[in-house]
């Protein structure tokens, strides 16, 4: 009746995970009895969980995002704190089964369900007010996405209290995740929650594609476009790309434990290297679908705050596409140590040294963006300047790996394990901060408190040199990755400097929690009612804070890439719209309980085929193909608004913004 | 002993000829890139001041985006740098190609290593001896090593004399690597393998040839002798399994490893649910 599923699958004698599930239900349960003590549900249901708008989307997913970056980040310093104890013959506080799960969430869930919503998210926020148009080119499908990645997420979370998570890394290499290796429920888990959450991010990426190819306001060519929407667009066209080589990886490894296919196994022809191979041309694309974005980001900030156009914008173009066309071709640098020959081997580290280029040339373009202008040091620009710094040191340890000879004793080691954190957080994440604090006054109307966010960024960016130094040093010593425990105490000093970071890192979180506690408390006095705090230069500061839900009255008309510029400098104070313009209608996508109701269905299809509950999973499965085909019949999926609630609402804007 | 205590037993402190190529490779490398790097760090830090809203000395150029000249220059610089690491890295590559052997007028010592979960086996196949978790080679000669896996995959990483190498259930990789003076290297599998990966940790002794053939000819007279049912044993699951000797061993047993055959039969690394098809199944 219930397939693997028995009373085994609570972790009742282990009191670690047993700790760990109690405060993660109780958390939920809390939320939940306060929503429904607050009678905020019809609200949430209306307002937000069946809300196609892509604003509340983005925030929705960079709410996902920070949830569960705490997640990840108590696996995180979990790991530090028994490195730091398990040197010469102890054994730290973490078994290898538990200490195995750990890193291998730690790291499914900081790439899947951090960095993933979190640049997907600002996406959704910005790239329609960008482009100057009303939604992304399908609503609902964005709706879709978000909650299926929000299917994923709960399955991940769902495996801390029923069953186990994978213990195999958060790749999850055959033939260790094969059945013959990797008998329990934690690599279904790990694979039923990406195959779900990659649907989502497949989806997304068709979104943003069509949204940018084919919705933008009058007049914005390719070439008008902010420097942002390039990068969504790179990113979102490598989504596309790679995607579908992760959901067929993932589907072959599922029928080798399913179905008993070899594809991946040691035995009757399978070979583990094909997957090894699959999932780098998947896995060094979706850096570039993170890190590009944060470019994007950094582009924006970098260009408000030194109060200057972005230097070198056709280079940042071509730059930007060809790291897209590049990320292709450089997966095998992953797996230098296979022993494919030097001529692979070289022709692999060249190609990925050649993405240096174009990424030296965006450096060197901020560098002269900021050449000449008035600077001014708010938190999204101290975020730039700390990703700049911080940056190229990743990249330069990159290209050190990329070189075959040098990644032969780096390979797999701390080194490795710094680099790409050096490069995450201080590229990914910064970027992903500073776009947070960038256009959080956009999504909400009010500004952050510059004060805690500038202790906040002090405290991530010397916790991040306090964490991940040492791991370089680390790395040269000869200390490999993912060990529970290790001989030599000669390690240990720096082990507790790691430690000491992760702990700067953990006060860093907590004064983002504080500073976004503050800054809602106070948020009548940080109103801002111009819609444009920064000075900014882009179409998406020149309508109010929050936007309406139809983003723009009338379509800006855009000549040139810093439209808004352009416009406020003509004297015109908001874009498009002249003295006395002609309200029409604007028709509006229906909100829509679809995507919410798929995603609860995935949870049941995923939660059932983790534990062989097939009568459960064919539910599941009805239930999606029920909601789909209920969608794919409705009748009227549009809601026009009248051009009176159109002008009451402009007419408001102008008498707020000319009382200011 | 010539570097400082941080770097004892770590790849900045090679002990034979494919690490110390290793380490120059990686030292010029960063020297390189730190030139350009260096640079860009201080720039950032000092326009950044330099150009901040309050500083009205500093220029003021508010619609400069564009300069023909800079952006060749911007293209240039990392181009040329890259040309001169491609460069770099194709040479090294296939000079320090594991399979390509180590020029000395010694001829090589030939090991077979065998990953198991979790421990190590080394054969010395021209010897007819067998080692558990600790490689003992004579110093200042070439080894030859042949590689495969029993289990899931590994990597064989010496960090004192050099490369590491994958090593994968039917399949064979080959590196060579030479220790230049006597010494204990320790060596360890760096490549994530399941729960008793941490233990996989070996030492490679180095021993002067006389000493080397001593140890041969003790390992012969201690006894033992690793047959199929014996292999069979030992492929079975184990954590931190002491170091242990064969005086003798069943020809071509490496091939049966990569053949993995030997071990399909023995040994279930866990137990399979039953209705399940997989191939490792207990039987």
């Amino acid at each position: 009746m219930l397939g693997k599923l028995n009373w085994a699958a609570f972790p009742l004698d282990q009191p670690i995970p047993l700790a760990a599930s109690v405060f993660v239900v109780a958390s939920i349960a809390a939320v939940l009895l306060l929503i429904s003590i607050k009678g905020w549900w019809p609200y949430l249901w209306r307002e937000w969980i069946t809300s196609v708008d892509h604003k509340r989307i983005g925030i929705m997913y960079t709410l996902l995002a920070l949830v569960m970056l705490l997640r990840g980040f108590i696996d995180a310093i979990m790991m530090r704190a028994q490195l730091a104890i398990a040197a010469g013959g102890a054994q730290g506080y973490l078994p290898p089964e538990h200490y195995n799960q750990i890193f291998s969430a730690h790291g499914t869930i900081m790439i899947f369900f951090v960095a993933m919503p979190f640049v997907i998210g600002l996406m959704n926020v910005v790239l329609p007010l960008q482009l100057g148009v009303r939604d992304v080119a399908f609503p609902v499908l964005n709706s879709v996405s978000f909650w299926l990645t929000a299917a994923g997420a709960l399955l991940v979370n769902l495996s801390l209290v029923i069953g186990e998570f994978a213990r195999t890394g958060w790749l999850a290499y055959p033939p260790l995740s094969e059945l013959a290796y990797s008998p329990g429920v934690g690599v279904d888990y790990y694979l039923w929650a990406l195959q779900i959450s990659g649907v989502g991010s497949l989806l997304t990426g068709i979104n943003f594609t069509t949204t940018i190819l084919k919705l933008r306001a009058p007049g914005l060519g390719y070439f008008q476009m902010p420097i942002f929407c390039w990068t969504a667009l790179a990113s979102s066209l490598l989504i596309v790309a790679a995607f579908p080589i992760l959901t067929a990886t993932f589907a072959m490894l599922l029928l080798d434990r399913y179905v008993g296919f070899h594809f991946f196994t040691n035995d009757l022809g399978g070979n583990a290297m094909m997957y090894v191979n699959l999932i780098w041309a998947w896995g060094h694309p979706e850096v570039y679908i993170l890190i590009l974005p944060a470019f994007g980001v950094f582009s924006e900030v970098i260009a408000t705050f030194s109060g200057k156009p972005l230097f070198g914008y056709r280079s940042m173009v071509i730059a930007t596409l060809a790291i897209c066309m590049l990320s292709f071709m450089v997966w095998l640098h992953h797996f230098f140590t296979m022993g494919a020959g030097a001529d692979v081997n070289s022709f692999f580290g060249i190609m990925t040294m050649i993405i240096a280029v174009p990424t030296g040339v965006k450096v060197f373009n901020w560098l002269f963006t900021l050449y000449g202008g008035r600077i001014r040091f708010n938190v999204p620009l101290l975020w730039a300047l700390g990703f700049m710094v911080t940056f190229v040191i990743g990249g330069m340890t990159g290209v050190l790996m990329a070189v075959p000879p040098a990644d032969f004793v780096l390979h797999n080691s701390l080194f490795l394990v710094a680099h790409f954190h050096n490069v995450i957080i201080g590229g990914v994440l910064f970027g992903a901060f500073a776009g947070y604090t960038y256009w959080f006054p956009k999504a909400f109307g009010f500004t952050l408190d510059e004060r805690l966010g500038k202790a906040a960024f002090w405290c991530w960016f010397i916790g991040f040199y306090l964490a991940f130094m040492p791991l370089y040093a680390l790395g040269l010593m000869g200390a490999t990755r993912r060990m529970q425990h290790y001989s030599d105490s000669n390690w240990q000093p720096l082990m507790l400097v790691a430690l000491g970071g992760a702990i700067v890192l953990l006060a860093g979180i907590t004064l983002m929690i504080l500073q976004l506690v503050v800054s809602i408390r106070s948020r009548e006095r940080r109103r801002d009612l111009s819609g444009d705090p920064w000075d900014g230069r882009t179409l998406e500061w020149s309508t109010s804070s929050p936007p309406p839900p139809w983003n723009f009255a009338v379509l800006p008309h855009v000549d040139g890439v810093d439209a808004y510029w352009e416009m406020k400098r003509g004297g015109s104070d908001f874009s498009g719209v002249k003295a006395k313009p002609r309200h029409e209608a604007i028709t509006m996508p229906r909100r829509s309980a679809i995507g919410f109701v798929t995603a609860f269905f995935a949870v049941v299809l995923g939660f059932a085929l983790v534990w062989h509950i097939w009568w459960m999973a064919l539910a599941g499965l009805g239930g999606i193909a029920g909601t789909v085909l209920t969608h794919a019949w409705r009748v009227d999926g549009e809601i026009a608004i009248p051009a009176r609630t159109i002008a009451a609402f402009e007419q408001a804007q102008k008498k707020s913004r000319a009382e200011r | 002993m010539h570097s400082a205590w941080l770097w004892q037993a770590g790849v900045l402190d090679p002990q034979g000829p494919i690490g110390a190529a290793e380490r120059t490779i990686l030292l010029n490398a960063t020297v390189i890139m730190l030139a350009v790097i260096g640079p860009i760090i201080v720039l950032t830090l000092v326009f950044a001041w330099w150009f901040r809203s309050s500083n009205r000395r500093a220029r003021h150029v508010p619609d400069w985006s564009y300069s023909g000249r800079i952006e060749l220059v911007t293209w240039s610089i990392p181009a040329l740098v890259i040309m001169f690491l491609g460069g770099i890295a194709w040479i090294g590559a296939h000079d320090l190609d594991p399979p390509r052997p180590i020029h000395s007028t010694k001829s090589p010592l030939d090991i077979e290593v065998v990953s198991l979960d979790w421990k190590w086996l080394f054969i010395y196949p021209d010897q007819g001896i067998a080692s558990i978790n600790r490689l003992v080679v004579p110093a200042s000669t070439p080894i030859r090593f042949r590689l495969t896996s029993a289990s899931v995959m590994n990597s064989f990483f010496v960090p004192q004399l050099g490369s590491q190498i994958y090593t994968m259930a039917h399949m064979t990789t080959r590196l060579n690597l030479q220790a230049d003076r006597p010494g204990i290297y320790r060596g360890l599998s760096a490549q994530f393998s399941g729960a008793g990966f941490s233990d996989m940790g070996f030492n490679v002794v180095a021993l002067p040839a006389s000493e080397f053939a001593q140890w041969l000819a003790a390992t012969r007279a201690r006894g033992g002798k690793l047959d199929a049912s014996g292999y069979a044993a030992l492929a079975r699951p184990s954590i931190a399994t002491p170091a242990a000797t064969f005086g003798a061993v069943e020809p071509q047993l490496f091939e049966t490893a990569v053949m993995g055959d030997a071990i399909a039969s023995a040994k279930p690394r866990v137990s399979v649910p039953v209705g399940t098809t997989s191939g490792r199944a207990a039987n």
